[in-house]
């Protein structure tokens, strides 16, 4: 529309930008003036219009009023502007061509109808504008609210579906909130848990520090603590669990309530249970195994001032051959007799009797008296065994030999004391069995060397550990040396030279005898060798001779003979260079079998000799069937021929047997001459050689050839 | 029903919201007494802070037009508060019809009360998210509905920056939501500034002082420290400057003087 300066259109216009200057400074909008005009030219058109109209309609004022209110003119203070501007201004403006009076009558009722629409208008927005606010605080409260009920929902779906039992308490221990597995667990109801306090939940097997703990977290002390905890159900029935309980505090950190997290380990610890019964008893007999035993020594032995134990170390007698002639069930049923006649001998407290395994049997006894009961108790075991076992219809004799030990708790270790008595037993058993033997410190003593040394022998050989002494063999008619006897010796790391007394005897047990002996007869052929070349060898004397000692396992070892041969073929010596000796005891009852290599082996020209003649059987008919060349006395019986004058008995008996031995074609040797009265006295009997400290103590080999040599020369 | 990540232990509107009082600087009455109470206190300091208010709708929708214009179709407004009048979807599909308007607070009272307004309009819709959490607004499945990040984005940080303290780095949030614009995106900026307002410093801080006592603390920062904002951006002119001087559409003198009290900018990503 065409605005001609100062028509109605511009006039119209004026208005509306005085208007608009007045009011814009107190609204709000964001709109700029120019176009909060643009907004107010139409109202002020209808407030133009309606104050020339031929009839009043105070709808248009109203209408302007509430208009204002849309505009963002919500500001009281834009109605008073907008009243002040339609009071000096919409007549002068937008008067029509009426009377003055009635266009300022009409304007001052549309100013009154405009302030009843601003107000309308402003209630009606306020009211909405608030109860929108209030209905959005409300949906966010509201949200909020189904947030934190989801959250509990979830919460409480695990509280109730969890597999653990879970209870919350006060820190008075009032019970206040508990899930269904808690309730299965203790099979009680709800009512009855929300009875009870937790401090009632005591058990005897509860743990000494659990109620430490508890009163440390209730006092706020403790975040939490864990422990297996036992506790008494209504039925009478225990239930056990894994118990954490946690301190729960408050937004301020004050401790507020008490959770307690269980787990039922009923049926697990059952499980354990069994199965450490089945870990520490033997299945056969159903007594403590060998694991427990150890348990109970080792506590026994750990056990304060004053304490003492006694233990009785039990190994039955020719149970393998009752095993061998009557099968392993027999054997079993045997045994589970045995364990129940033990059983029966060690009732009291204190005592206990263990299967360590086989047919060994340990019983224990404990306390302060022990070294009375021990005795006691050995005697209550052998009489237990008096009495026959019947088994198939057959009386089985059972014996046993027991080894004891006794003693004061927290000097020893299990292992050594187990060790003692083993040894005990093994003694008790050497001497017949069927009796018991009381540990002694020596014989332990020995017999633990002697299983050192029968460990360390294999590897000694290996190191070279082992070296031959060589002691002279002497004419008796000339006093020339003739030979020596080859004598093996053991350089032992820690104990020294030793004999072979010592260990030849623990090498035929383990059976490196074999190989031990081997290397001693190559060692000494190789030796008497070395002597031949040195020595010139063959003048009227013959031959230097080496003397080996063979013993009994060697003499039944299958190779004994190709071995020999091999050595000597080796060595380049010629077989009457090495005289064999056998103790007369190997060949006591020896049959075809067993003198059929020695007669071989003299045969081939080897020289056998009855080594310690004398000391056994000495069965003289008997030596008429051995291939045998020299008899070699027993140094007893040169012994008394020491003083002087002689046994007159003694020198009959050796007389007797020399004349005998040469009767027979045999060469007679003396062993142990010590003086020169001796040496004369059995070169009067008739012997042949002799060997002995008068002459020479065993030494290195070169000793010999020192000897041959002076014998030689002189 | 999961519970929002938005949400808070509790709601409580016995404690003032920076929302429902800048309703009530507006001439609203989407407010309580509590909200209109600690106004009152704050314009004891600083009258003029429903002008301040004003101006700031005022630059908001030069700013969005200008956006607009610009070909952008996409509009983010982080902390719109609760929206009386002159939204910026108002503005924007005045402007661009079916621009799309994605408005993002905090506080669950506004969000809830712009769902409300927003109920059967396309187009646009409410996030319930923290502006310190810029992860969770880009993350959020209205935003993925409503934007598409590979086209420019006009970013509305109107008024909200001056309420992130610098312990909660507001460089770093800002930067982050950046990082996710496609080139061409606009970052509109107005924050409260010690240059701009016209009265001794110890009146402001009469003000500022309200807002820290209803937990909302406010941080004026400089005119430099406005800019620094606008990193990685090429800045509209006129440049970070009074907002009143901001492309004004009236002469800036007619202007009330706090009018010019906050500072404010609009780059253009490169």
């Amino acid at each position: 529309m065409r605005a001609e300066p100062d028509g109605p259109e511009d006039r119209l216009r004026r208005f509306a930008t005085i208007w608009s200057r007045a009011v814009f400074p107190v609204t709000s909008t964001s709109l700029t003036r120019p176009e909060f005009e643009e907004r107010l030219l139409p109202l002020a058109r209808r407030l133009s219009e309606a104050l020339r109209a031929r009839t009043y309609d105070a709808g248009e004022g109203r209408a302007v009023g509430a208009a204002l209110v849309g505009a963002h003119c919500t500001e009281p203070e834009a109605l008073s502007q907008t009243l002040d501007c339609v009071d000096a201004y919409l007549v002068l403006y937008c008067g029509g061509d009426g009377a003055q009076e009635d266009s300022r009558a009409r304007a001052a009722r549309l100013q009154s109808a405009m302030a009843a629409g601003y107000a309308e208008a402003l209630r009606q927005r306020t009211l909405a504008e608030q109860e929108a606010i209030a209905r959005a605080a409300l949906e966010a409260q509201g949200a909020v609210a189904r947030a934190l009920h989801a959250t509990e929902a979830r919460f409480r779906a695990v509280f109730e579906g969890a597999a653990i039992g879970i209870g919350i308490a006060d820190l008075d221990g009032n019970i206040i909130q508990v899930n269904g597995a808690l309730l299965r667990m203790f099979g009680v109801t709800e009512q009855a848990m929300r009875a009870r306090v937790v401090t009632e939940w005591t058990h005897p097997d509860d743990a000494p520090q659990v109620w430490r703990l508890y009163e440390e977290l209730v006092r706020g002390e403790r975040e939490h603590y864990h422990t297996e905890k036992a506790f008494h159900r209504p039925d009478g029935t225990v239930l056990w669990t894994n118990l954490t309980v946690s301190l729960l505090r408050d937004a301020d950190g004050n401790p507020q309530y008490q959770l307690a997290l269980m787990e039922d380990t009923t049926e697990r610890r059952l499980l354990n249970l069994r199965l450490r019964y089945e870990a520490t008893h033997d299945a056969l007999t159903g007594l403590p195994n060998r694991t427990l035993f150890f348990e109970r020594l080792e506590k026994a032995l750990s056990a304060g001032d004053g304490q003492r134990f006694g233990l009785c170390y039990l190994d039955l007698d020719g149970f393998k051959a009752i095993n061998d002639s009557l099968g392993h069930a027999a054997g079993d049923r045997l045994l589970v007799e045995v364990a129940d006649r033990l059983q029966s001998c060690a009732t009291a407290p204190g005592e206990m009797v263990a299967r360590l395994g086989g047919d060994e049997f340990v019983a224990l006894t404990t306390g302060t008296d022990t070294e009375r009961e021990v005795d006691e108790l050995a005697d209550r075991i052998m009489n237990a065994l008096v009495t026959p076992v019947r088994i198939d219809g057959r009386e089985l004799l059972v014996r046993g030999s027991i080894g004891i030990v006794e003693g004061p708790a927290g000097e020893r270790g299990p292992a050594e004391v187990l060790r003692s008595a083993d040894i005990t037993m093994y003694r008790a058993k050497s001497a017949g069995g069927n009796r018991y033997e009381m540990a002694d410190a020596e014989a332990d003593a020995r017999a633990i060397t002697r299983h050192g040394l029968t460990t360390a022998l294999p590897a000694a050989l290996d190191r070279g550990e082992f070296f031959i002494e060589y002691q002279p063999l002497v004419h008796l008619g000339d006093g020339t040396v003739r030979g020596a006897e080859a004598l093996v010796r053991w350089l032992h790391p820690q104990h020294g030279v030793l004999g072979p007394d010592r260990f030849i005897p623990l090498a035929e047990r383990t059976g490196l005898i074999v190989p031990l002996g081997r290397w001693v007869l190559e060692q000494s052929v190789r030796q008497a060798r070395e002597w031949q070349e040195r020595h010139g060898g063959t003048g009227a004397t013959g031959p230097l001779r080496v003397n080996v000692n063979l013993s009994p396992c060697q003499l039944t070892h299958p190779g004994l003979v190709q071995d020999t041969v091999d050595i000597l073929e080796r060595a380049g010596l010629e077989p009457d260079a090495l005289c064999l000796e056998v103790t007369e005891s190997a060949l006591i009852g020896a049959d075809d079998d067993l003198l059929k290599p020695l007669r071989r082996l003299s045969e081939m020209g080897v020289d056998i000799a009855l080594d310690d003649f004398g000391t056994g059987y000495s069965n003289l008919a008997n030596l008429r069937r051995l291939p045998v060349r020299i008899l070699k006395l027993d140094r007893s019986f040169t012994q008394s021929m020491q003083q002087f004058p002689a046994d007159p008995v003694d020198l009959k008996i050796v007389e007797g047997i020399v004349s005998l031995a040469h009767s027979l074609d045999l060469a007679v040797t003396v062993e142990g001459v010590e003086t020169g009265a001796q040496a004369e006295q059995l070169r009067i009997l008739g012997c042949d050689t002799a060997q002995g400290w008068y002459y020479a103590r065993p030494g290195p080999p070169e000793r010999l050839h020192e000897l041959a040599l002076v014998d030689a020369t002189g | 029903m999961e519970r929002p990540a938005w949400a808070p232990r509790s709601i409580d509107i016995s404690m003032p919201s920076v929302a429902r009082m800048y309703d009530y600087y507006l001439g609203g009455s989407h407010n309580f007494e509590v909200d209109r109470e600690a106004a009152r206190r704050a314009m004891e300091f600083v009258p003029g802070l429903p002008k301040i208010m004003q101006a700031n709708r005022a630059f908001m929708r030069r700013a969005v037009r200008y956006a607009a214009n610009a070909g952008i179709t996409q509009f983010l407004d982080v902390g719109s508060g609760i929206p009386t009048f002159g939204n910026v979807h108002e503005v924007a599909q005045e402007a661009s019809p079916g621009a799309h308007v994605v408005y993002v607070d905090h506080d669950p009272v506004a969000v809830a009360h712009s769902q409300a307004v927003l109920e059967g309009k396309d187009g646009a819709d409410v996030v319930a998210a923290d502006l310190r959490k810029p992860r969770d607004i880009l993350e959020s499945p209205r935003v993925e509905r409503l934007i598409d990040l590979n086209r420019p984005v006009a970013l509305l940080l109107v008024a909200i920056l001056h309420f992130v303290e610098d312990t909660d780095d507001p460089y770093g949030a800002v930067a982050e939501l950046s990082d996710a614009l496609a080139p061409g995106s606009m970052l509109v900026v107005s924050h409260a500034c010690v240059e701009g307002i016209p009265l001794p410093q110890e009146r402001a801080e009469g003000a500022v002082d309200v807002y820290k006592d209803i937990r909302n603390p406010l941080t004026m920062r400089s005119r430099d420290e406005v800019a620094r904002f606008f990193e990685g951006y090429d800045m509209v002119e006129p440049g970070v400057v009074p907002m009143a001087t901001w492309r004004p559409d009236t002469a800036p003198e007619d202007e009330d003087p706090y009018a010019f009290a906050q500072f404010a900018g609009v780059g253009t990503k490169a």
